[in-house]
């Protein structure tokens, strides 16, 4: 832990603080409204004021270098910069400040543009608002203590928990770099939902084609180490020094031996798979020892202790031990765990599909042939249950197939997002339906999102080769027949907005695009990690259109879908800038923390814990022993909730102690 | 429910087809409640609850003449405790729903309704709570008791139910929205077999007045409807189809010979109130539940013999339309 | 309750002769009157920029119309749909563009039976039904209703009538409609209607609450 200390302020040149005034005409905007001249006048009468001075901009070189001058020359030793506020500039002052070679806390801002020049109507009001600002500053800035700016060290090692195509870019870019990355993952191999894909939209690139080279990849690389079948169960510490403490399930095999020649399965006591495949969206059946699918990284095989009549009754003859040439069976496996030091780390933990359960009226679960989108992907795929063929449940092709857009999302009953997914894989899914099957397809739709690049001309190829667009929401899936050509048939009644009639399409298959949700357990994540979550569950970017890797929590970064719907570029995408942010971090070797944290007075406190459960950052820590709350200035943030609240006023805060602030009330009343 | 005491007379408004089109479903309905030792007091000088064509005119009105209702059984029932109101009529039931919902809710209208409730010297608390009987027979009375009360099980005979429309649109306080349950758990309780079909909640096309083969607003529209319904039901093998709805009952009984007619085949269906299968089986005397009053009524199995004296004749066939 | 349904396995007869079934009509080729050629275009000045928020401000949640993405859903779900001449979708669509004219003429309105289908699956939550309504109130202020449909007439009659006794009468009421707007439908039904006397279903005593007067100050009461 980094320690800090406070130095007495350096004595000044004769014994106090001398403080110079810069008064900032910010072209018209200020001085438009404000007497510049007579602010400047008055500054000068202030007490301990040894320079007043204006300029145009304040800001820009010329007038950064004003203060910086009159620092060097010793003329002043604390500064007021009246202009615009303090987070457009309150950074490029404070710099200004230390490099004429003063603390850069020696410094305050008086906002007379945002707070006076452009919200006072009368001119001379806004004169007498900014002297009395001008005055609060100049009493308060000869009160701050001597602060310095302070850094912690960062760990070299990073972590990045979730294993999909968001999670694999991240790790093998910051690997690449030469950083040694954890990659902890949940499923009992990497490679997420576009592991599941058949072919990618807008390119139908094959998914296991471009995504399977990346897993080898990281399985092989050199600065990656690769957990599967684990996850994350505690993390503690802070920026820079994360310690994260890592379960990995047992599969009661031993991953550095096997091989993945599957024998074992073949072996299996099971003829035939009993038990509900998930990889396979439960459309098939597994054995209790599987492999999700044949190129599952690692190619480790997995026992699922529930289904397993070992661990069930304790008699089996284990034909699969038998199988196994590599010995490499250890039914006494139990979890064990690491722990593990990391300076950052990066949230990859993907989405969820739409339980589609929840909305009854289109008959998933009550028809048989209503499939999710995600289903159908499984049948499209060559190592899926059917082998690529897609068939209804009965085996037979279907002949008219129709896929209903946006189940789930745009909903005020459900999700009021937009999946931004969904239109794209539902043409994907018309063009593959109708090339494997030659059926009739059509696609029920609200809106056609088509946004990236090549997408628009995607939806132009689909709708070349002859798939029906119906622009209108489905309201219902029924199997009820209002006329002899509905018989036996599913029947999708929407209205074609575009041509203004209700229409009944009878089709032999449904297809529900479901939208992207948060994972189930995502309030449970961004707790363990001390970040947020949105309204809707997924986490919280620092900020939505500058800062879409970072999070609030300084050495937390997100990427992929867990911080909102996206397709597989924009994850790759966002993915590499969470590494870069990462690196940039890393590299650097150390962050720069908050000067104006808060701490706790010994002799004050009273150890009645109020502040401990405040603290929106879990920076405060109790003694128990000695009964005494001390904060954890590395993680404090600053934002002052304990010392509001701690009544013997034991917590207090370096640049806003009681002193500061009263002088700066004082400030405001004695001129206003 | 809320935990209070078991209340066994409650408020009960008729509506006006109470004994117009929907004479059979208020007979059976207060037979069914007296047998098994509930009762119904009809409301005391009650008014249309406007339906839905006064909200075509003037909203507040509308919700005045339903305020009206829900104000009187208040005062019937002096005291702090909810009061009960029964409307059988889902139209009723929507109505006066609406009402309770705008005299609970702060706002400008419920000023405007304690306003109007003054002036005619009448005043609410919000204490009136508007239910279904079907929402009494299940949560309140029990299907225990109604099992109990089953002389004749209805055993063998399908039974589709139709909900309509305005029972469970746009309020659903006692059943599912898409796919209620509550009138095929009496249903069960009575010992007959409750057939799962989709149309349960399409509507016939004779909403409250404004529409239906009768008054001739949109004929076609109301058969097509109807008979969706009727042929959907036999296909899915229902002996009878029963419903909660005046208008509805009507609809689908009074025009099954035209239907054939129009539609090229045969359609035989019976049509009639839950409360009067209810009361089949539970051996009450057919005259009370108003069976003679329906259109096309018939039973597939005679249920079984009843004991002793009741000694009512087996289940009449019902005739065609004229 | 939901269970995996079986198809359905009693032996389906068949519906019928094709000639009779109730299907769409099908493309023929044969010669229809043709519509006439003439400029349909809509220029603003035709159009009421404040229509839309009329609506809303009828309706209690009105405004969430504003929020329409024009799915369709209302439309598909309708029952009756597919016999307006402005699918419920639609008709949202013109009110914000302040089609006024073509909105308070449609049948649309009136031809909804007020299921609340389209409320209840709506994915923006917008109150349809009770839009259907506000448009309602407004064509009969403005008399733009379709004249001779039983809907309107059958409205104005239930209101008179509730107006005057408190409660409606089925027979009278349905006696003024048939004279109001079909007499032959008189003769048509007369057979059911004699049956329907005969059951006890069709009563000629005409309703009424006691307190009749209290009816009227009520209504007085709640518009001023």
């Amino acid at each position: 832990m980094l320690e800090h200390e406070l130095t007495p302020r350096p004595p000044a040149p004769n014994g106090g603080p001398r403080i110079g005034v810069y008064v900032c005409h910010c072209g018209l905007n200020i001085a438009g409204k404000v007497d510049i001249e007579q602010v400047v006048t008055f500054a000068s009468t202030l007490p301990d004021v040894a320079v007043a001075r204006d300029y145009k901009f304040m800001c820009s070189d010329p007038g950064q270098e004003l203060i910086e001058q009159d620092l060097r020359d010793g003329l002043v030793n604390r500064v007021v910069v009246a202009s615009c506020s303090p987070l457009m500039h309150e950074a490029t002052f404070r710099r200004a400040t230390q490099e004429g070679g003063q603390s850069p806390f020696y410094f305050q801002m008086a906002s007379i543009r945002e707070h006076v020049s452009w919200v006072t109507a009368d001119g001379e009001d806004a004169t007498g608002k900014a002297k009395a600002l001008v005055a609060a500053a100049v009493r308060r800035v000869a009160l701050h203590e001597y602060l310095e700016p302070r850094k912690a060290e960062v760990q070299p090692d990073i972590m990045v928990v979730g294993g999909g195509i968001a999670g694999i870019h991240a790790a093998l870019v910051m690997a690449d770099a030469g950083k040694h990355v954890y990659l902890v993952e949940r499923e009992s191999t990497i490679g997420g939902h576009m592991a599941k894909f058949d072919k990618t939209f807008p390119t139908l690139d094959c998914a296991a084609c471009i995504l399977t080279p990346k897993m080898s990849q990281v399985r092989s690389h050199p600065n990656i180490t690769l957990w599967t079948y684990s996850d994350v169960v505690g993390v503690e510490g802070f920026t820079g020094d994360f310690t994260v403490r890592v379960r990995h399930r047992p599969r009661y095999v031993k991953e550095e031996l096997c091989t993945g020649c599957l024998e074992c399965i073949e072996k299996c006591i099971h003829k035939q798979g009993k038990f509900e495949d998930e990889w396979n969206e439960g459309l098939s059946k597994r054995k209790p020892i599987y492999i999700p699918f044949p190129q599952a990284t690692p190619p480790v095989v997995v026992v699922d202790p529930e289904a397993c009549i070992w661990f069930k009754t304790g008699k089996c003859p284990q034909t699969c031990i038998d199988a196994c040439e590599r010995d490499a069976f250890d039914f006494e496996q139990t979890e064990t765990f690491d722990e593990v030091k990391v300076g950052a780390i990066v949230l990859a933990t993907g989405f969820k599909t739409f339980q589609a359960e929840r909305m009854p009226e289109y008959g998933y679960g009550l028809y048989p042939n209503v499939y999710t989108s995600l289903e159908v992907e499984r049948l499209l795929n060559a190592a899926g249950p059917t082998g690529g063929e897609v068939v209804l449940r009965d085996g037979s092709e279907p002949k008219v197939v129709g896929i209903i857009h946006c189940v789930g999302s745009r909903d005020a009953k459900h999700n009021l997002w937009c999946s931004k997914v969904c239109c794209m894989y539902s043409l994907k899914l018309a063009h593959m339906v109708k090339e494997r099957t030659g059926a009739e397809v059509y696609n029920f739709y609200i809106d056609m999102r088509t946004p990236g690049k090549g997408y628009e001309e995607f939806y132009d190829k689909i709708l070349r080769e002859g798939v029906h667009m119906v622009r209108g929401r489905v309201a219902g899936v029924t199997d009820e027949a209002a006329s002899p050509e509905e018989e036996g048939h599913l029947v999708i009644r929407a209205e074609d907005t575009l041509i203004g009639s209700v229409r009944r399409i009878p089709v032999d298959m449904v297809i529900l695009a479901v939208g992207i949700t948060p994972q189930p357990d995502a309030q449970d994540v961004r707790r363990m990690f001390n970040i947020s979550c949105g309204g809707e569950g997924f986490f919280t970017e620092r900020h939505p259109k500058l800062a879409p890797v970072s999070t609030f929590t300084d050495g937390v970064f997100l990427a992929g879908a867990c911080q909102g719907p996206k397709d597989i570029p924009d994850t790759v995408a966002q993915a590499g800038a969470a590494a870069a942010e990462v690196l940039a971090m890393v590299d650097r070797g150390f962050v720069m923390l908050e000067a104006n944290t808060a701490h706790i007075e010994d002799e004050l406190c009273s150890g009645c814990k109020t502040c401990v459960g405040l603290c929106p950052f879990s920076a405060i820590a109790f003694d128990e022993e000695r009964k005494r709350a001390s904060v954890n200035e590395v993680v404090c943030k600053g934002c002052g909730v304990c010392v509001a609240a701690c009544p013997s006023g034991a917590a207090q805060q370096h640049l806003f102690t009681d002193e500061e602030i009263f002088a700066e009330i004082e400030g405001v009343l004695a001129y206003v | 429910m809320s935990a209070r005491a078991v209340s066994t007379r409650y408020a009960y408004f008729p509506g006006c087809s109470a004994d117009g089109v929907g004479r059979a479903f208020t007979e059976s309905l207060y037979a069914v409640f007296e047998h098994l030792g509930y009762g119904l007091d009809e409301l005391e000088d009650w008014n249309c609850c406007g339906a839905t064509a006064w909200p075509s005119v003037d909203q507040d009105q509308a919700h005045a003449l339903s305020a009206r209702n829900l104000a009187l059984a208040e005062d019937r029932a002096p005291g702090a405790d909810p009061v009960d109101v029964l409307a059988s009529c889902t139209g009723c039931y929507r109505a006066l729903l609406k009402a309770q919902e705008a005299l609970g809710t702060a706002g400008p209208t419920q000023v405007k309704l304690g306003r109007a409730l003054a002036a005619i010297g009448l005043d609410s608390e919000g204490r009136a709570r508007v239910r279904h009987p079907v929402d009494i027979l299940l949560n309140e009375i029990g299907l225990d008791r109604i099992r109990q009360a089953v002389v004749r099980p209805l055993t063998g005979v399908k039974v589709a139910s139709y909900y309509g429309c305005q029972l469970i649109r746009p309020f659903s306080t006692f059943d599912d929205q898409y796919d209620p349950t509550s009138m095929d758990r009496l249903v069960e309780a009575l010992g007959a077999e409750p057939v799962d079909w989709p149309l349960k909640t399409r509507c016939c096309g004779g909403s409250c007045y404004c529409g239906g083969p009768v008054i001739g607003a949109m004929p076609e529209a109301t058969m097509q409807l109807s008979y969706a319904l009727l042929r959907e039901a036999a296909k899915r093998g229902a002996d009878v189809i029963v419903s909660i709805c005046p208008l509805c009952q009507f609809n689908l009984e009074g025009f099954q010979d035209r239907m054939a007619k129009r539609f090229g085949h045969p359609v035989d269906m019976p049509s009639g109130f839950i409360t009067q299968l209810m009361g089949i089986a539970m051996g009450i005397d057919e005259k009370r539940l108003g069976i003679h009053r329906l259109l096309r009524w018939r039973l597939p199995v005679a249920p079984a013999p009843e004991p002793a004296a009741v000694g009512a004749p087996a289940a009449e066939e019902g005739g065609g339309d004229a | 309750m939901a269970t995996v349904l079986q198809a359905p396995t009693a032996a389906l007869e068949p519906i019928g002769s094709p000639a009779a079934e109730p299907q769409p009509r099908p493309v023929t080729g044969k010669r229809k009157r043709w519509r006439p050629v003439k400029d349909q275009s809509k220029f603003e000045a035709q159009l009421d920029p404040a229509f839309a928020a009329e609506i809303a401000a009828e309706v209690e949640d009105g405004d969430l119309l504003h929020r329409c993405i024009q799915c369709g859903t209302c439309s598909s779900v309708c029952p009756v749909s597919a016999y307006m001449d402005l699918t419920p979708r639609r008709l949202i669509a013109m009110t914000r563009a302040g089609a006024r004219d073509d909105v308070l003429h449609s049948m649309t309105p009136w031809v909804c039976v007020s299921c609340y289908a389209c409320t209840v699956e709506c994915p923006k939550r917008i109150p349809i039904t009770e839009i259907m309504h506000a448009m309602r109130r407004i064509s009969l202020r403005e008399k733009t209703y379709p004249r001779r449909f039983t809907t309107p007439v059958m409205t104005k009659e239930f209101v008179d009538m509730i107006e005057d006794r408190g409660r409606s009468t089925e027979s009278w009421i349905s006696m003024k409609l048939y004279l109001k707007t079909n007499p032959a439908l008189l003769l048509k039904n007369a057979g059911l209607a004699t049956r329907l006397f005969r059951q006890g279903r069709i009563g000629v005593k005409r309703a009424s609450i006691r307190r009749r007067k209290d009816l009227r100050t009520l209504l007085k009461a709640v518009s001023s």
